[in-house]
């Protein structure tokens, strides 16, 4: 059977009470199509879209929480896990990719026991993959917050990774 | 008016019309996958594509109106090889487990591929990978076997209102999925079956119980009962190929015999006993001033959708058991003592057109003799499944007949499958007993027909009795709403969870799309119900000999303390908090 997406949240009053009131502005509007504004303001609120949050949207809306769970996972720009303190990108362009950037992305993956867009447990780390970020001349290219760590091995990510720890 | 030829045939239809429903008028069928009449109408599939003279491309003919002059072929090389591909990638990413599938012959995948000639093995690659979901009593979900039609989604949220199940990600990764992955157990699903009865593949199907049941018939130990509820006779023959709506009660009986039940009883009885339990239950609210309007009971599809999403108005509910579960527990109480048979050693299966019976009899508060009212529930498809593998040629049986005691029932008891059949036969009953008097006719046309919602008023003996009748969930929700608000006075409400009641329930043979497009299976099915009453001697619930002497020998009269502790339940509220 499949396993739940469970992730940690914690999200205060103050930021329910942002989402209600952004969310009783939009349905002002009254038009259809509020879904997607929905999202991208909870995100804006909250950082990520996790299930407590998508409920509230889902009552707000009055849809399903698996319809909410269905457009929010469609779109590349939404995602169901936090921003760790360490952003971790590594780009999987055409050049980093032939550089073997793609290994040291399964690499990451592997060590830190997440998938790309999650985050861990302990909100440290979280992964995403990114497209070309100009420096195609250092590939493979990963970047954690605003450090860019160029011509990567496989080898090299764990050292990488304990800098931060 | 628009004019059109399609395949040169010059064709005449209203504006608005689909190249799909014109084609059928110039006797041209085009197939589909993802269509569904009314309810998933939205040209994902591209299985019934067609060429239209001066367009760019091929058109999905189940969505595109037709224009004046368009000219349509629906049978080119380049339409048959546009169809054959679709095919053949949907195989691609498909486990072919076909040879053994619950729906091998009944599959709209197959049937096509066949038809076409496809290659299954023409494209090979990664084959998305899911495991089953296996969470709950009542069915299983094999996104491996899905072709993302969306068919059962739409179901659940445009017809059952619930929508627990919704498309999530996004291309090759798009799957149909409860919210965050969850399992169907631990969603909001009210266990209709609605899904698996318009999925074209075996992604959807009802968790099987039958090898359960072969091991109670094989234990000698095990006095092994069966009885049908009263909508699995008007649809069982289509297994065996039958007009859809033959009543075959009669080959049923006997192929029950020849599966090796010991008893052969019939849940019409227990439909009979509901209606004493519920009438004297709504005429007590009434008098009383009791919770109103009292909302029936029998539909656990619908029981657990007021536990879900109007727990509120739990309070409304009927607390009578559903005439299965009082059938069972009838058996394992009043039947057991009266034949000396101890109520461990009784094994009752429930042949029923339903998937949420087999979460009903895993309820609390339903084992009235100390072990469970009910032991297993068979749906209508997996009787047939039973009767075919045991070699039994059902077509060539003689007509059989139910057991005494509990076998005995009135026109009333059948037509229970039909929506507005419960409310009929407690009025039937009701009326008689308010007025004293007996009915000079018997039948309640106003709560007939296959309406989503029904209203109508009676006034029985200065008591003015306002009632409704709706079914699928979708109707439902608006009478919720309603009674909620206070927006209505209605004394008695029938609520069936799956539309036309459970003669189209979620356990009855499945019917391709093509066929629910042309045939109301609602109505059909019906009819072979209403056609039972019409032609039985006794109409009436309360005039059913064998209820009344059940009352006289052991519950004493409808009502009693005896007759609360085993045939009536209690409810959950399950709403998310």
């Amino acid at each position: 059977m499949a396993k739940k997406i469970d992730v940690p949240f914690n999200g205060t009053k103050e930021q329910e009470e942002k989402l209600r009131e952004e969310l009783a502005q939009l349905k002002k509007r009254g038009d259809n199509g509020l879904m997607i504004a929905a999202l991208q303001k909870a995100q804006d609120i909250y950082g990520y879209l996790p299930e407590a949050v998508q409920q509230i949207i889902a009552d707000e809306l009055g849809v399903s929480l698996a319809e909410v769970y269905g457009v929010a996972t469609f779109y590349a720009q939404f995602s169901l896990y936090p921003k760790g303190q360490y952003k971790i990108g590594v780009c999987l362009g055409t050049a980093c990719y032939v550089k073997g950037s793609g290994d040291v992305y399964k690499k990451i993956c592997d060590t830190l026991k997440i998938e790309g867009g999650q985050c861990t447990d302990d909100l440290k780390f979280s992964l995403d993959a990114t497209r070309c970020i100009g420096c195609c001349g250092l590939a493979p290219v990963m970047t954690i917050n605003d450090d860019v760590y160029g011509k990567v091995s496989v080898e090299e990510v764990e050292g990488i990774l304990a800098k931060y720890n | 008016m628009v004019h059109l030829k399609i395949n040169n045939i010059p064709v005449e239809v209203k504006e608005g019309t689909t190249i799909l429903e014109a084609a059928k008028v110039a006797g041209i069928n085009i197939p589909t996958l993802c269509y569904l009449k009314d309810i998933n109408e939205i040209g994902a599939c591209r299985v019934c594509v067609v060429e239209v003279k001066g367009a760019r491309s091929l058109v999905a003919a189940c969505v595109y109106p037709v224009n004046e002059g368009m000219e349509v072929f629906t049978n080119t090389e380049k339409v048959r090889k546009s169809r054959k591909t679709t095919l053949e990638l949907l195989l691609s990413d498909h486990k072919k487990e076909c040879l053994s599938c619950v729906r091998s012959t009944n599959c709209e995948l197959q049937k096509l591929s066949n038809e076409y000639g496809c290659d299954e093995n023409r494209f090979k690659g990664v084959r998305a990978e899911y495991e089953p979901d296996t969470s709950t009593s009542y069915l299983v979900r094999d996104n491996e076997k899905c072709i993302l039609c969306r068919r059962c989604v739409a179901v659940c949220k445009h017809v059952q209102d619930v929508a627990v199940i919704a498309p999530a990600r996004r291309g090759f990764n798009t799957h149909i999925a409860c919210a965050f992955e969850s399992n169907l157990g631990d969603v909001a699903c009210v266990a209709c079956g609605q899904c698996v009865a318009v999925c074209p593949t075996g992604a959807l199907h009802e968790r099987e119980e039958i090898d359960n049941v072969r091991d109670a018939i094989n234990n000698p130990e095990k006095v092994v009962v069966v009885a049908a509820a009263p909508a699995v006779r008007a649809a069982i023959g289509e297994e065996f190929g039958y007009p859809i709506g033959t009543n075959t009660e009669g080959k049923m009986f006997t192929a029950m015999r020849m599966l090796g039940f010991d008893k052969v009883f019939d849940v019409n009885f227990g439909a009979d006993l509901t209606i004493l339990e519920e009438s004297t239950e709504l005429l007590d609210r009434v008098t009383n001033k009791g919770v109103l309007p009292m909302f029936t009971s029998c539909s656990p599809g619908w029981i657990r959708y007021v536990e879900y999403y109007y727990p509120e108005l739990i309070p409304n509910l009927s607390s009578c058991k559903s005439p299965m579960q009082m059938t069972g527990a009838t058996i394992k109480t009043y039947w057991a003592k009266k034949e000396g048979i101890d109520p461990k050693n009784i094994y009752f299966v429930g042949i029923m057109p339903c998937t949420a019976k087999k979460f009903e009899k895993t309820r609390g508060d339903e084992n009235a003799s100390g072990y469970p009212d009910v032991d297993a529930v068979l749906t209508t498809r997996e009787l047939a499944k039973m009767i075919k593998t045991s070699g039994i040629l059902y077509n060539e049986l003689p007509d059989g007949t139910f057991d005494n005691p509990l076998g005995e029932f009135t026109g009333a008891g059948v037509i229970f499958g039909a929506t507005g059949g419960v409310m009929e036969a407690a009025l039937r009953t009701a009326a008689e007993k308010i007025t004293g008097k007996p009915l000079d006719n018997v039948d309640f046309k106003e709560v007939r027909g296959i309406k989503g919602i029904k209203e109508a008023e009676y006034d029985l003996n200065g008591i003015k009795v306002k009632v409704a009748v709706a079914s699928g969930l979708t109707n439902a929700k608006q009478l919720c709403e309603k009674i909620k608000k206070g927006e209505c006075d209605y004394t008695f409400v029938e609520v069936m969870c799956c539309p036309g009641g459970c003669v189209n329930g979620g356990g009855q043979p499945i019917q391709s799309a093509y066929v629910r497009r042309n045939t109301d299976l609602r109505a059909a099915r019906a009819k072979a119900l209403y056609d039972e009453d019409k032609k039985a001697k006794i109409r009436k619930s309360h005039e059913n000999e064998a209820v009344m002497s059940l009352y006289k020998e052991f519950f004493g009269e409808p009502g009693s303390h005896k007759a609360h502790e085993i045939l009536h339940t209690s409810y959950v509220d399950r709403k998310h908090k």
